[in-house]
């Protein structure tokens, strides 16, 4: 398991001398570290402990998660799993665990110990066995499918107590299909069979959670990859009433905390992949391209045909893809042109580098040119040389350790669940079309004769107008994704968002930005609220713009249009914070550029500044963007 | 393996799981002897030696363990009583 990780030589060694580091920052580095690592059940739980005395000091760097679990099984021995994976993301979570069995009575009293804990996130963790006693096997269709949705609604409405009296994300875990055949193959056609219950059950609840935004913790799915005997052991739920064996504990962490870390818009967004021998079998440079083997008729032939194509799905679904590999870039090129069973396109391509330099050097420019941070690429390469030099000089950069046979390739990559989503936006579907639109875009830039021409030739309109229900996933997904141009770095979920427009005091507004290559799609937002002494200033409370408008003039076309729709409201001045983080210093002198004056009021973060903008005073600024109301 | 090989291994088993590097096991030394060494990291215990050595151990051993001697001598039987 999590056979995607490195192995280490020597955790003892290297847990004692972290742990032997007095200065907690670097402690909490060094942890962090070893936790990029292929622990077993045991290294995860001597990692977890030493965590345990690192994780009292708020460090720089990493996020707090508060997750309460409510259970109707054993989870104590899964809690390591969830935080070394956390620790992995750089994120730490503090766990709250009820009295397995009682969480129904600890979400319905305001004063429980859960309700104390105040989570971001809740986690159901609940069995079948209940929905299954109640039904007798000869139960008719009818009867078991009433069973299937009284159990979703009843946890429907959990959901909802937990949203509304906690108001934190809630995340479900599938049901484990642990039960067994009664019937053998005949199962399947017995409505109350159990093993077909579970089954139903779980898409049932697909449906519902789709229904009520919440996210799906999929163990069903995961334990039909390791078999069911991997992922549920009798005996340790005879004797500790473990639902999940202790050995899957570190998966189930990581896809715990694949989820938590999607929801903070920490999953990777380029897929970076060498050529020789990963793209395709054989050295081009040596074999020529028609030595190269790729396509039907071999079996590695295939395998390589595999891997494009389980790309190119990552593309359709708004994965970028860059090409990082030593050659002459003209011989690489000529491969995407010319070998006639090449299945990705020089167009599914947004990145192409191909030279004799350092690959860590390539992947910083990869980097650059996407406008991406350099921790968001996952870099696949079948020399073991090249990746650990990668994890070495980059360590942000995410490394799969390959499988020695090109077969198992994709099976791998898609296992280590680098790109875990928590939604598929229209935007998600056209961002590989829109990749390629930048490289007409960047065409034309190299031929202009100033940005200004560059910027009038592109023929931009910004179409704009407040929050509306069908832009919600998308305005969620920018705001928890969106890191460089982020001046404030709050994260919302669904629910804050929608609570942002029902408040009629609030001004929200979302940019579309359109050009003669074609539809950017929703790329910034915008939410203002109301000081609470002084109404008539509003608080630029988020403001986020997709990199991939920058250097368009977008942010003075949205604040000629954010200042215009409050002075309509008869609003008299806008209040901003800068908050510094480790990726937005884009956005360090945003405010000053655009006419606010400094405040110079203490700020409880190091770094941060608070601007004002006196509305009368501001002069809109002149851009190239013609404007579309919606 | 012998008496003392398993001894060491469970030892240093013990020592990683609760990182305490002052634990010695005897093959007479019983759970409630070793502080933490409660019913939680008793079957935590019993999964690290299970995955180590590849053996699994039957629930009514688990359950009638007295000390570790007696663990010991059941994984010497499930290692098939080389030594």
């Amino acid at each position: 398991m999590l056979e995607w990780l490195p192995n280490i030589s020597d955790f003892r060694g290297e847990l004692r001398a972290a742990t032997a580091e007095q200065d907690p920052a670097q402690r909490l580095e060094r942890l962090a570290r070893l936790a990029q690592h292929r622990l077993s059940f045991l290294e995860t739980i001597q990692l977890d402990r030493a965590l345990g005395s690192a994780m009292a000091t708020p460090a720089p760097g990493f996020a707090s998660i508060r997750l309460a679990i409510l259970a109707s099984s054993t989870v104590d021995h899964l809690l390591p799993g969830i935080r070394i994976a956390g620790l992995r993301r750089r994120l730490l979570i503090d766990i709250h665990t009820g009295n397995y069995g009682q969480y129904r009575q600890e979400l319905l009293d305001p004063t429980s110990s859960l309700h104390r804990f105040k989570p971001n996130v809740v986690l159901f963790a609940v069995a079948a066995r209940g929905t299954i006693a109640a039904l007798q096997l000869g139960a008719s269709p009818e009867e078991a499918e009433k069973a299937v949705t009284q159990s979703v609604e009843d946890l429907r409405a959990l959901w909802r107590k937990a949203r509304d009296t906690l108001k934190a994300g809630v995340i479900q875990q599938t049901y484990l299909n642990t039960a067994d055949p009664v019937f053998g193959n005949y199962d399947r056609v017995v409505p109350a069979a159990p093993t077909r219950l579970v089954a139903r059950l779980n898409d049932r609840l697909a449906e519902a959670a789709t229904e009520e935004s919440v996210l799906l913790l999929d163990i069903a799915r995961a334990s039909e990859r390791d078999g069911i005997t991997a992922w549920f052991d009798p005996a340790r739920w005879l004797q500790a009433k473990m639902e999940i064996a202790p050995e899957v504990a570190p998966l189930y962490g990581d896809l715990l905390g694949r989820i938590l870390a999607a929801q903070r818009g920490l999953s990777k967004k380029c897929l970076v992949l060498d050529l020789d021998n990963t793209l395709w079998g054989g050295v081009i440079g040596d074999d020529g391209i028609e030595g190269i083997v790729l396509g039907e008729g071999s079996a590695v032939g295939e395998a390589h045909l595999a891997l494009q194509r389980y790309a190119k799905q990552l593309t359709q679904r708004g994965i970028i893809l860059a090409i990082c590999s030593k050659n002459d870039p003209a011989i690489a090129e000529a491969a995407f042109k010319d070998h006639p069973e090449m299945f990705l396109k020089r167009a599914d391509i947004a990145a192409f580098v191909a030279n004799w330099n350092d690959k860590a050097e390539n992947l910083k420019l990869i980097a650059e040119r996407l406008n991406i941070g350099i921790d968001s690429l996952v870099f696949v390469d079948d020399n073991p040389a090249e990746r650990a030099r990668i994890r070495q000089s980059l360590p942000v950069v995410s490394v799969p350790e390959m499988p020695a046979d090109i077969a198992h390739y994709v099976r791998c990559l898609a296992a280590a669940g680098y790109f875990e989503a928590i939604s598929f936006t229209a935007e998600d579907r056209e961002r590989a079309g829109q990749y390629a639109a930048n490289l007409e875009r960047e065409a034309l830039l190299g031929s202009a004769e100033s940005m200004d021409d560059f910027l009038k030739s592109l023929e931009m309109t910004v179409a704009y107008g407040p929050f509306t229900p069908v832009d919600l996933a998308r305005v969620t997904q920018l705001i928890n994704k969106t890191n460089q141009f982020n001046p404030t770095t709050r994260r919302y979920t669904a629910e804050d968002v929608a609570g942002f427009v029902q408040q009629s005091s609030n001004i929200t507004l979302q940019f579309r930005l359109l050009d003669r290559f074609g539809d950017n799609g929703l790329v910034s937002t915008m939410i203002l609220r109301p000081d609470r002494a002084r109404p008539d200033i509003l608080e630029i409370d988020s403001w986020v713009m997709s990199c991939r408008v920058f250097g368009r003039e977008l942010e003075n076309e949205a604040m000629n249009i954010a200042v215009e729709t409050a002075r309509k409201r008869g609003v008299k001045a806008f209040r901003a914070d800068y908050i510094p983080t480790a990726k937005n210093s884009l956005n360090k002198d945003l405010y000053p550029n655009l006419g606010f004056t400094p405040m110079n009021e203490e700020m409880p973060v190091a770094g941060a500044t608070r601007w004002l903008l006196n509305l009368a005073d501001y002069a809109g600024r002149q851009t190239q963007i013609q404007r579309k109301g919606v | 393996m012998t008496d003392q090989e398993i001894l060491d291994l469970f030892t240093a088993t013990l020592r990683d799981l609760l990182m305490d590097d002052a634990i010695v096991l005897t093959m007479a030394t019983r759970r409630e002897d070793v502080p933490g060494w409660d019913s939680f990291n008793y079957i935590n215990f019993i999964v690290a030696v299970e995955t180590k050595l590849g053996v699994k151990f039957k629930v009514a051993d688990i359950e009638a363990f007295e000390n570790v001697g007696a663990i010991a001598a059941q994984t010497k039987v499930l290692l098939g009583g080389s030594s």
